[in-house]
């Protein structure tokens, strides 16, 4: 995948360099700065860019969505691109055509469930739920009798109890009480919870490692500037070898996402060779977000841990997003679960066959 | 981007997952008739010329080389995935490793004609063992302190002075070395270091074995007194040697080889832990299995810019980093996580002697072929800090 060949691509860094610029958003109290950004996606046809142009969306490959998370990532994107993307998606497993306006998915963990009861009502508590507060819609994945089903909610219907992560966007608990969809499908054979936080874990996974590349290039930037005991501190050999790992953190968060989201643009079904890339992508990006992330706010000093420093927007966000669609703990049992079940002589060829 | 990392998701082309079964089998072979233990703890020092011979005459040493010097013409990628099947199954490969990853490409650079017809064929056919002389006593990470002294001579030079922490001097036919033709200059403090091609097992060499805490005797301390080296044995350019050292280190340092080389322990975990592992063994081993996966798509992306003729030397300086370090600690790990695995678990005598194994080879893995310091330095530079 060479970049400069992605228009889709080129197309999202240019809004988000243009509208989403970390310096302005942090100046702006106002929060005035979304609504111009979500309208240049929206007339770009990037929040639906997952979504076939006869279900209403842009119909771009997954791949190319992959690429514009990775890019939302190195931006901190605080709009609901990355949910809305990833709603439009699941509608369109079921063939569920998306509303026009910001979308997000429940659940958005693992240990959460939905109920659809027999008369189609949905019940149940989604917590952790990204932007529910802002989202005009809710793409839901459901538990019913005849098996996995998949749902637009209109929002108006639901209560949200608001709450914030680490990085200050809305992380909301949204409650079901016998709701009424505006439609819900079945799900396609094989798609249940599991794919969906996969998707959700690959997703995450980018936008950590994207987030990463940026504490890494403006670690390296202020480096070079700040002057401490009469030299530059990147002078430091000790400052050096932190960045240098550094780097190594935010490399191994940017192949393993974009190898799993790689594995899953060219997969056919999520089976374990899948499960293997995207629950590795979102142990490993949690992981360097922890690591890396340290190693950025040592750099910085004390101006990295102001408000008014860029900085928190990376290193926060990459933090808050650890938790969402399953934290790293809470993959690496089932990933490890499924290592011993396979036996000690089958982890070398599940290793080998990536 | 200052940094501009690049890692993409290279895959192994169809045609390695063939080869990978023919080397499987190959190895399964080789177990079955002997040659072998895969899980005896102390393997390094199993030495296996006809093992050797073997591996050569199916064509998996020089495979990326010309056909004109006995090599195959095959991709990186395919040599990636003999590679690590082989350090998987804990093959003896030492013999011929170092001269398939390193020696060969530089005498297929720097040798001149009739060396390369005289030496690549016989390296292909697994028959030489080749040894690099890189550190002296007082010249470690600081390559550029050599003082081991090349002194012009009618026909060649006469080699004075002391190599040490050589491994396999004490099997190898012949090392490739760096020896002082002249003083650095005030400009360029690496300057006046040359490589030669030394034949070993002759008159003016000493290889005396030296102990390790593993309890082997791997490495030397390697004596040259008048030793005698002609002048078609000089590669590359005279006083040039350092312009020639840095590019091939991407292929030293981002190989399999670089976090498998405690890679067993693993596997022995999973084996004690069985099928009901509690959640502290199961969340062990999902992130172990994580990172190791993690690093090997590095490894492969590497490999893949490798193939693309690229110099990825940042990145293969991340990937020996970061997997030095993870298989340093993963015995550590292994022991923690099996810590309350049932004492009367099958393979508990096993993951135990490999464990003490492991650790003891530790401590090297983050020195030998560039200390974590010396690559966080190239790392460095790559981000523009130095």
């Amino acid at each position: 995948m060479a970049e400069s060949e992605n228009i889709v691509l080129e197309t999202a860094e240019k809004i988000f360099a243009d509208l989403a610029d970390a310096q302005e958003i942090n100046h702006d109290k106002t929060g005035a700065w979304t609504a111009p950004l979500w309208q240049a996606l929206t007339d770009a046809g990037l929040p639906l860019a997952w979504v076939s142009e006869e279900l209403g969306g842009a119909g771009a490959s997954l791949a190319d969505g992959f690429a514009v998370l990775g890019a939302a990532g190195r931006f901190a994107l605080a709009v609901p691109l990355a949910e809305t993307m990833l709603a439009g998606w699941l509608l369109a497993q079921a063939n569920i055509a998306s509303p026009g306006g910001e979308m997000t998915v429940a659940p958005a963990g693992p240990k959460d469930r939905i109920t659809q009861n027999p008369d189609g009502m949905l019940s149940g508590r989604a917590r952790g739920v990204p932007f529910a507060k802002a989202a005009k819609h809710v793409a839901v994945l459901a538990h019913g009798v005849g098996g996995i089903s998949i749902a637009l909610v209109d929002a108006a219907e639901l209560r949200i109890e608001s709450g914030l992560n680490l990085g200050g966007d809305h992380s909301d608990t949204v409650i079901f009480d016998n709701v009424a969809p505006k439609i819900s499908k079945p799900a396609p054979a094989g798609f249940d919870q599991t794919t969906l936080m996969l998707m959700g874990g690959v997703v995450r996974s980018l936008q950590i490692a994207g987030a990463l590349e940026s504490m890494l290039d403006i670690s390296v930037k202020y480096s070079n500037e700040r002057v401490a005991f009469e030299k530059k501190i990147s002078k430091f050999q000790a400052v050096q070898h932190n960045l240098a790992k550094l780097a190594g953190e935010s490399a191994a968060a940017l192949a393993a996402a974009t190898s799993a989201a790689d594995a899953i643009a060219s997969a056919s079904a999520f089976d374990d060779a899948v499960f293997l890339e995207a629950v590795s992508a979102k142990i490993r990006c949690a992981e360097a977000a922890e690591k890396g992330g340290a190693i950025a706010h040592q750099v910085h000093g004390a101006i990295g841990f102001t408000i008014e420093h860029i900085l928190h927007r990376y290193s926060l966000r990459a933090l808050a997003w650890r938790d969402d669609f399953g934290s790293e703990s809470f993959w690496a049992v089932e990933l490890g679960n499924r290592i011993v079940a396979r036996g000690a002589d089958e982890l070398w060829p599940l290793v080998a066959s990536r | 981007m200052t940094a501009a990392l690049r890692f993409d998701p290279i895959r192994l082309p169809g045609e390695c997952e063939q080869l990978r079964k023919e080397v499987r089998a190959f190895l399964a072979e080789e177990i079955a008739g002997g040659t072998f233990n895969p899980f005896k703890p102390n393997r390094e020092d199993i030495d296996v010329p006809a093992f050797c011979r073997r591996v050569g005459e199916r064509g998996w040493i020089g495979m990326t080389w010309p056909k004109k010097y006995g090599g195959h013409e095959r991709s990186f990628l395919e040599r990636y995935v003999v590679t690590e099947e082989m350090r998987v199954a804990n093959a003896p490969t030492r013999r011929f490793f170092v001269a398939d990853r390193q020696s060969g490409p530089i005498l297929l650079k720097y040798a001149p004609e009739h060396v390369k017809m005289d030496i690549l064929p016989r390296i292909c056919r697994g028959e030489l063992c080749f040894s690099i002389g890189m550190s002296e006593p007082n010249s470690g990470s600081d390559l550029f302190a050599a003082k081991t002294r090349a002194t012009k001579t009618d026909g060649g030079y006469l080699i004075n002075g002391t190599k040490i922490w050589t491994s396999s001097a004490h099997i190898a036919d012949y090392m490739i070395a760096i020896f002082r033709t002249s003083q650095p200059t005030k400009e360029n403090r690496r300057h006046g270091l040359t490589q030669f091609l030394v034949k070993m097992k002759q008159p003016g060499i000493n290889v005396n074995p030296i102990g390790q805490i593993t309890g082997q005797f791997e490495f030397n301390e390697v004596v040259f007194t008048d030793h005698f080296i002609p002048d078609d044995h000089v590669l590359g350019e005279i006083d040039g040697a350092w312009k020639q050292a840095t590019s091939e280190l991407a292929y030293e340092r981002s190989g399999p080889e670089r976090f498998l080389e405690t890679y067993y322990v693993l596997t022995e975990l999973v084996r004690a832990v069985g099928d009901k592992p509690d959640t502290r063994s199961a969340e062990g081993i999902g992130r172990l299995v994580a990172q190791l996966h993690t690093m090997r798509r590095m490894s492969v992306s590497v490999a893949g810019m490798l193939q693309a003729g690229k110099e990825p030397v940042v990145e293969a300086s991340i990937v020996k980093d970061i997997g030095t370090v993870w298989e340093q600690q993963l015995p550590h790990r292994v022991r923690e996580l099996a810590a309350f695995v049932e004492e009367d678990a099958g393979n508990r005598e096993t993951l135990e002697a490999q464990l003490a194994f492991a650790i003891k080879t530790a401590p090297k893995l983050t020195i030998q072929g560039g200390t974590t310091e010396v690559l966080r330095g190239i790392i460095a530079r790559g981000l523009g800090l130095r």
